[in-house]
């Protein structure tokens, strides 16, 4: 009987080892460098995609998630899906995404936000925009403002989006 | 028996690595291009900052320095002296670099670098280094950031600079 199991044994073993290496080799890097200050957010007009300006101050009384991305960035790739489904579900809670994308030309981004059905406003982003909120030198960037106006917490590189839905919630 | 364990053992690999190899939701879909991710360069021809800040500061040859990366980040803070010369991951940018390199003989000190993504995720270098290797230039270094130019260079505090040039 053993002699039967083993080779079974063994063959679980097998694929668990390749799946876990794969899942340990996919694994979100967490940005060493996050910010949280008490300044307030900088306010900025931007034309979003859809042809409305998008003013930041506009949307004061909310808790925002000011993503700034761009299209051939992966690790917004992997956000953004889960920004899409964090605007549904948390918008009766006072939740606004904005995104910002770094894209040269507005065609690409277009294009990406209906293939991700993105569900809150976006803009192309500015050198302007980027410099107010102290540079932009990699992306992703997500920044948590609170419902007073100020920035809660900045956070470059993928970040641990558990984490970052906690910081969120705990400001709804 | 142990045959049907083979076979078995056999489909359940095959499985695994299948599932494995299937693209992520979403991801695939919007890099119908295929990716050459910055992990393909061999660890030889990896220079890392502190490393090139040196290079830089000495009072030799300086290398010939050229951003692969995303125009806007370029602006946002690039290595004083470094070329702008557009995404590595696209074809117009390689022509860019075909031209700029011409006239240099192949012995030039090349280091590209990037800095828009993780190390992993940034589709930018490799094509970069390949073209130059193939040109048959025999000293191109690339620039090793693990994170990202922010958290790899502007937050060490090396040297940046702001805008086109």
């Amino acid at each position: 009987m053993a002699r039967r199991i083993f080779p079974l044994l063994l063959v679980i073993a097998l694929c668990a080892i390749i799946l876990i290496f794969a899942i340990w080799n996919n694994r979100p890097t967490i940005a060493p460098h996050t910010e949280a200050g008490a300044e307030l957010a900088p306010d900025f007009t931007l034309k979003a995609l859809d042809g409305t300006p998008l003013k930041l101050s506009d949307y004061r009384g909310k808790v925002i998630l000011l993503d700034f991305w761009a299209t051939w960035c992966a690790p917004c790739q992997e956000e953004i899906p889960r920004f899409v489904e964090w605007q549904s579900k948390y918008r009766d809670r006072g939740l606004q995404v904005i995104g910002l994308s770094m894209d040269d030309s507005p065609e690409s981004v277009q294009k990406f936000s209906r293939e991700f059905r993105m569900n809150y406003p976006i803009a192309l982003g500015t050198q302007d925009v980027a410099s107010k909120y102290g540079g932009i030198f990699g992306l992703p960037v997500n920044i948590v403002i609170g419902r007073d106006g100020k920035i809660k917490a900045k956070h470059l590189g993928m970040y641990d989006l558990m984490q970052l839905e906690r910081e969120l919630t705990s400001q709804l | 028996m142990s045959f049907r364990f083979v076979r078995l053992g056999t489909t359940c690999v095959i499985f695994c690595l299948t599932a494995l190899s299937m693209p992520q939701k979403g991801l695939a879909q919007w890099n119908p291009n295929q990716i050459q991710p910055a992990t393909a360069l061999s660890q030889s021809v990896l220079i890392q900052p502190a490393e090139l800040v040196k290079a830089l500061q000495s009072s030799k040859i300086k290398p010939v320095v050229l951003n692969v990366g995303p125009k806007m980040l370029y602006q946002q803070a690039h290595i004083p002296g470094a070329e702008f010369i557009g995404q590595g991951s696209d074809s117009e940018s390689i022509k860019q670099m075909r031209a700029r390199v011409q006239s240099l003989p192949h012995s030039t000190v090349i280091v590209l670098y990037c800095g828009c993504c993780p190390w992993a995720q940034c589709p930018n270098v490799t094509p970069a280094y390949t073209e130059l290797r193939r040109l048959g230039f025999i000293n191109v270094k690339v620039l090793y950031i693990a994170d990202n130019l922010g958290t790899d260079w502007v937050y060490k505090g090396y040297p940046t600079v702001r805008g086109n040039n």
